[in-house]
């Protein structure tokens, strides 16, 4: 038993984004799955009228996905939920906690207790560095 | 002019749950809210690949105290898609029946604490006052007043006998004349609307683009509830979404406040409709492929995905729960606010960090 999902490739996910607000649907979530040592997935979850519409977005761990907060502004928090939990760097992203959502990772430079991966934070690069930062190393639990 | 950032929280007091926004001032107007989450993050999801299938349910039903039957609901119609089962049709009304108890006493709790949020404190204790008879009907049926832990893969674990289903009629009644006498007040009392008539607005196409659920979305007119999907029992009663159109915190406090009511509505009909039968369906095999299960929480859409491999195992269990989705639209109306109204707006998405920090 799988869930309805249309498998995009990375370089389509904007259009396909921005093809389903226009539809009229309404962003729910995404969902991080990983399927090997290297390989993960993100599910886009939209709704119209009571009706999902999954997207199924293939990427490498530590990997990027362009950020679809600049079509759906609701969904910079779970990109950066996912970035904090699974390396994952979204190109874009319209608010970037840079890998520092949660309070717990700001402050102790490791994530919380039941994450698989965690990210150990960069030193601060100091004002003026690029929005979104350098990418943190991934470390298995 | 300078501007001036103001934390609130993790600690405030109109908020006991650890969540900070950082506002940007000019003067007393909001221009700007960053919200900053993981003062309590459990990592519960994660616990999937620790605990069994089975076990998973207590964890799923500590996501938030508030609506734990819930929780647990969502995560065992997930689990019994997986592997082909049919709760029994009293399961089913149970299931409504305790869930809609614990909107009930969710909705009284909150109407309760935004009443303090503004200083009504009578107000507040007159529907807390209320909300313990509710509380007392899940601990006199579950044996617990918040963790009721009823759900199991398959079906419920506890029943009602006749006296308890009169018992609970009787006591709604009472529940109800006291709810109903207060809508005067928490509709129309001058010093309920000066606070939030007017006040942090969200419109319908801002709430629809920003992803906004429940009471939050309801409130600006959209008139989506997944109790129209029909799980549980939902599929053999009378529902229809409670919807207001002004997207204002008074609008958000009217579709509770109506919800409430609407509650003690579908309790009776599902009462009504409870005939003799099994409790549960045994479950066999393991759960195997992927599912999404939504249910309407007090708060509003609860999304879970599930991924089993057919062990005892899940790989993956994803909530995506209400209040995570209500903070984008609580992070875009807050701008243009009087400083003074932050606490009011910041309570009218009912926030349950708990459940935020799965």
């Amino acid at each position: 038993m799988s869930i309805e999902a249309l498998p995009v490739a990375p370089a389509d996910l904007l259009a396909a984004a921005t093809r389903l607000k226009n539809d009229g649907y309404r962003f729910v979530t995404m969902t991080s799955v990983e399927l090997d040592q290297t390989n993960m997935e993100i599910l886009y979850h939209f709704d119209k009228s009571l009706a999902l519409k999954n997207l199924r977005v293939p990427v490498e761990k530590g990997g990027e996905l362009p950020s679809i907060s600049g079509v759906v502004f609701a969904a910079f928090l779970v990109e950066n939920e996912i970035r904090d939990q699974y390396a994952v760097r979204f190109e874009g992203l319209v608010l970037d906690y840079q890998g520092k959502l949660y309070a717990e990772t700001a402050q102790t430079a490791a994530s919380s207790p039941f994450c698989r991966y965690h990210v150990k934070a960069e030193p601060d690069p100091g004002p003026g560095s690029a929005p979104g930062g350098q990418p943190g190393s991934l470390e298995g639990k | 002019m300078a501007r001036t950032v103001i934390p609130f929280g993790p600690q405030h007091p109109v908020l006991p749950e650890p969540i900070h926004l950082s506002l940007v001032l000019e003067d007393e107007k909001v221009v700007e809210a960053l919200p900053t989450l993981g003062y309590v993050h459990r990592g519960l999801e994660m616990l999937a690949v620790k605990r069994d299938y089975n076990q998973m349910i207590q964890i799923v039903e500590r996501v938030c105290g508030i609506c734990s039957m819930i929780h647990s609901l969502c995560y065992c119609q997930g689990i019994e898609e997986m592997m082909g089962l049919e709760a029994p049709r009293r399961a089913r009304m149970l299931r409504v029946v305790w869930s809609e108890l614990h909107r009930l006493h969710s909705h009284l709790l909150w109407l309760g604490l935004f009443a303090d949020s503004f200083g009504f404190e009578s107000l507040f204790m007159q529907l807390w006052k209320i909300r313990e008879r509710v509380m007392d009907l899940n601990e006199a049926t579950t044996g617990n007043r918040v963790i009721v832990s009823v759900n199991v893969v398959g079906g419920v674990r506890a029943d009602l006998d006749e006296g308890q289903v009169r018992w609970i009629k009787d006591t709604l009644v009472e529940v109800e004349a006291s709810i109903r006498s207060l809508q005067s007040t928490i509709m129309n009392d001058s010093t309920v609307c000066k606070r939030t008539k007017g006040i942090g607005v969200l419109t319908k196409q801002a709430a629809h683009d920003l992803g906004a659920a429940g009471p939050m979305l309801r409130g600006s007119g959209i008139a989506q509830d997944m109790r129209q999907l029909k799980y549980a029992g939902f599929d053999e009663l009378a529902f229809e979404p409670v919807v207001e159109t002004a997207g204002d915190c008074w609008a958000r406090s009217a579709v509770r406040f109506r919800e409430a009511l609407q509650s003690i509505d579908l309790v009776r009909q599902a009462l009504d409709k409870l005939e003799p039968g099994d409790l549960a369906v045994k479950a066999k095999g393991r759960p195997e492929g992927e599912v999404i299960t939504r249910v309407e929480q007090p708060r509003g859409e609860c999304l879970y995905y599930l991924k089993g491999n057919g062990s005892l195992f899940l790989e993956r269990v994803r909530i995506r729960t209400p209040t995570f989705a209500n903070i984008p639209p609580l992070a875009a109306i807050l701008p243009g606010l009087d400083f003074a109204d932050v606490p009011v707006v910041v309570l009218s998405i009912d926030p349950c960090i708990s459940c935020t920090e799965r």
